[in-house]
C-alpha cells in the first residue's frame, strides 16, 4: 500500500473501515510527514498535534465503525478558521503577538468535528488572505513543493502546498478573488470555490464579506465532492447562506459528459498567456470533446474590468472589516498610549503589514465623500455587467473552461515592488466572485521551467523541472455538481492529478 | 489620471486610524497612485442605466424565531482574549479623554 499520508479520502476511509490501519496511525503518518518536509515549504503555522492524536485514539478505542467518509481523516485549515482552543492568527502580527486562541468554532470546523474529521492545525495564508503568494504572511512565504524557489500561490498557499506535499489528506481554504483556485493550480491539486452562500462564513475571519467563500482542497475531485457535501448548507449563524438544497455531489460523478456544452471564452486566451498553459488548456478542451462534450466559443466582454472592479470593491469591504482590529477585544497591544485614539493608531500601525494598510487606505479613499460615486458606485455597476456576462453565457453553455493563471508558479519576490503586477495574477479569477458563481481548479498538465534561482528540490538533471498547470471550470450559481461532474470525467481519462512533487527525501 | 499627494495619504491614514512614518507616506503615495491609475479604467465603462450590485444571493431580510439558543462561548472566555486588563468583567481601555 502507498504511504498513509499520500492516500485520498476514499482510500483512507476504506482502510479505516476495513481496519487495515487505525485513525491514530493515519494521523501519526501525516504528523511525521509534516515534521519531515515542512521545513522546506513552510505550510504549517500552528500545530494541533497532541489534540489530533488524542481524538484519533478516542475514535479507535471507542470502536468507531468510521461510517462517515471523513471520520478519522486528518486535515489542515487555513489560519483564518476559528477553532476552539487552537491558535488562529490570520498570519498577521495584529493577532500573532498576543496569540489569538478562539473560544468558539467556525461552522465549518464544527461540522467537520461532528463527523469525526481530525484537525492537525493551521496553515499559512497571506495576511488576512490579502495577496496571491503568501508573501504578505507574518510567518514568511509558503513555497511551491514542485520548486521551492517559487511561491505556492495565495492566499490559501499553505492549504494547497500541504495537500500537494501530502502533509494531510485534505485542507480548507477561502476564495475571495482566486485564493483557492490559484494556489491549487500552482501546487497541482484540486480546489473548489463554491457558490457564494453555499458554505457558511461564520467564524472565518472576513476579508470582503460580499465575495468571501469557504472551500476545500483535495487530491481528487471525488474527495472535493465528499468534503463539500459535509460542509455545505444553510447556517443560522450566516444569513447569507441560502436555503437551496445541497445535492449528493458524489452521486453526480458519473463520468458522462456526452452532450455537455463547454464554453471557451475568447477573453481568457490573450497576449501574455504562457504558451505551455495555453497548449495544456486547449488540449483539455480536446479531451472533453473526445468524451462527447461540445466545445463552444463564447465571449465574456467585461472580463478585462475584473481586476479593477475587484480592487475597488474588495478594499472598500476590507477597510470596514479591518476596523475591528483595534487592540481592545483581542490581538496586539501597546503600552503607555497618550489616548484611546493613539492606542488604536499604534496597535493598528504596528500590527498590520503593508498590503493590509494599502487596501485599508484604498478602501477608505474610495468610500470617502466626493469619491464614492466615481469608485465604489461605478465598481458596483460594473459588477452588474460582469454578472450579466455570465448569466448570458450560461444560457448557451453548461460549463465554462479556462486557464487558472496566465503562467505557472512565479518566483519568490517576483512582484515585491509592484502591487498592481501582483493583482494581475488573478486576472482570470476575479470575475466569478463578482457573479457569485462556483469555479474549481484541477491539474491539466505541466510546464518545463528553469529554476528561478538556485536549483530547487526536484530539479531534473538537465536543470529543467516540471511546474503544474491548472484548469479552471466555472458553473452557474448553485451549479457545483455540474463542474465537479465535468472535472471528474476529465480526471478519469487523465493522469495529471496523480503526480506528486519529489519532496522530503532530500530535506530536513 | 488619478494621483495622490503625500498630504492626501496622511489624511487617508488618519481616517483609517493608521500612523505612517515619512518613508511609508512616500512609499504609499507612489503605490496607491499606481493602483488608482489602474482602476481608472472603470471610468470608460458605460453604466448609465445599470443598477449597482452589492450582493448576489438574491436574499432579503432573513428572520429567525425569537428563541434562546445555547451560547457559542461564555462571556468570560470572550473577555479572556483581550490583551487589556479585565476589571469586574469589563475591559479597561486607555482613557478616551487623553
Amino acid at each position: 500500500m502507498n504511504p498513509l499520508h499520500s492516500l485520498t479520502i476514499g482510500q483512507a476511509h476504506e482502510g479505516l473501515r476495513t481496519k487495515q490501519f487505525t485513525a491514530e496511525e493515519l494521523t501519526r503518518a501525516c504528523i511525521d510527514r509534516i515534521e519531515k518536509v515542512d521545513g522546506s515549504i513552510n505550510a504549517v503555522v500552528h500545530r494541533n498535534f497532541d489534540r489530533a492524536l488524542q481524538e484519533a485514539k478516542k475514535l479507535d478505542s471507542n470502536g468507531s465503525d468510521f461510517k462517515h467518509p471523513l471520520s478519522g481523516i486528518p486535515y489542515l485549515a487555513k489560519d483564518v478558521f476559528c477553532e476552539e482552543g487552537v491558535a488562529t492568527t490570520a498570519a498577521s502580527n495584529v493577532l500573532r503577538d498576543k496569540e489569538y486562541v478562539p473560544p468558539f468554532d467556525s461552522t465549518t470546523t464544527k461540522r467537520l468535528k461532528k463527523v469525526g474529521a481530525i484537525s492537525l492545525g493551521k496553515v499559512n495564508t497571506d495576511e488576512f488572505t490579502m495577496g496571491a503568494s503568501t508573501e504578505t504572511s507574518c510567518f514568511g512565504v509558503t513555497r511551491c513543493p514542485y520548486d521551492t524557489t517559487r511561491v505556492a500561490g495565495g492566499s490559501s498557499g499553505g492549504s494547497a502546498a500541504a495537500v500537494s506535499a501530502d502533509e494531510c489528506i485534505f485542507s480548507l481554504g477561502t476564495d475571495t478573488g482566486g485564493s483557492i483556485r490559484q494556489p491549487a493550480g500552482f501546487c497541482g491539486v484540486t480546489g473548489i470555490r463554491p457558490t457564494y452562500g453555499r458554505t457558511s462564513r461564520f467564524g472565518v475571519m472576513s476579508m470582503a464579506s460580499s465575495l468571501d467563500t469557504i472551500g476545500p482542497f483535495a487530491k481528487s475531485i471525488e474527495d472535493l465532492a465528499i468534503i463539500l457535501e459535509a460542509i455545505a448548507g444553510q447556517d443560522p449563524l450566516d444569513s447569507t447562506t441560502g436555503s437551496v438544497e445541497v445535492p449528493h455531489y458524489r452521486e453526480m460523478l458519473t463520468g458522462d459528459v456526452k452532450g455537455m456544452k463547454i464554453g471557451l471564452p475568447k477573453e481568457y486566451f490573450i497576449a501574455g498567456l504562457d504558451s505551455s498553459v495555453e497548449a495544456s488548456v486547449r488540449e483539455a478542451a480536446k479531451v472533453f470533446e473526445s468524451l462527447g462534450a461540445e466545445i463552444v466559443d463564447i465571449s465574456l466582454p467585461h472580463t478585462k474590468y475584473g481586476v479593477a472592479t475587484y480592487y475597488v470593491i474588495t478594499p472598500c469591504e476590507v477597510s470596514s472589516n479591518m476596523a475591528r482590529y483595534d487592540g481592545i477585544r483581542y490581538g496586539h497591544t501597546t503600552h503607555h498610549p497618550e489616548s484611546l485614539i493613539d492606542y488604536y493608531e499604534t496597535v493598528r500601525s504596528e500590527g498590520f503589514g503593508p498590503e493590509v494598510k494599502r487596501r485599508i487606505m484604498i478602501g477608505t479613499y474610495a468610500l470617502s465623500a466626493g469619491y464614492y460615486d466615481a469608485y465604489y458606485r461605478q465598481a458596483q455597476k460594473v459588477r452588474t455587467l460582469i454578472q450579466q456576462d455570465f448569466t448570458e453565457a450560461f444560457q448557451t453553455v453548461d460549463v465554462i473552461l479556462s486557464p487558472v493563471s496566465p503562467s505557472p508558479a512565479f518566483a519568490v519576490g517576483a512582484h515585491a515592488d509592484d502591487p498592481v503586477a501582483m493583482y494581475l495574477e488573478d486576472i482570470f479569477l476575479c470575475t466569478q466572485p463578482m457573479a457569485g458563481i462556483p469555479a474549481l481548479s484541477l491539474p491539466c498538465g505541466f510546464a518545463k521551467a528553469k529554476p528561478s534561482s538556485v536549483a530547487p528540490s526536484g530539479a531534473k538533471e538537465d536543470g529543467l523541472h516540471d511546474l503544474p498547470i491548472g484548469l479552471q471550470l466555472m458553473g452557474p450559481q448553485w451549479g457545483e455538481g455540474t463542474i465537479l461532474k465535468a472535472a471528474h470525467a476529465f480526471e478519469q481519462t487523465t493522469e495529471w492529478h496523480k503526480r506528486r512533487p519529489s519532496l522530503g527525501e532530500d530535506s530536513q | 489620471m488619478s494621483s495622490l499627494t503625500p498630504d492626501q495619504v496622511r489624511h487617508i491614514a488618519k481616517l483609517a486610524r493608521l500612523n505612517l512614518s515619512d518613508s511609508e507616506v512616500a512609499r504609499f503615495t507612489t503605490e496607491l497612485t499606481g493602483i488608482l491609475q489602474y482602476i481608472d479604467m472603470l471610468g470608460e465603462v458605460e453604466t448609465k442605466d445599470v443598477v449597482a450590485t452589492a450582493q448576489v444571493t438574491g436574499l432579503t431580510n432573513r428572520f429567525r424565531d425569537d428563541v434562546i439558543t445555547d451560547p457559542l462561548a461564555t462571556p468570560d472566555a470572550l473577555l479572556a482574549t483581550s490583551p487589556l486588563p479585565i476589571v469586574d468583567h469589563q475591559i479597561e481601555t486607555p482613557s478616551a479623554h487623553g
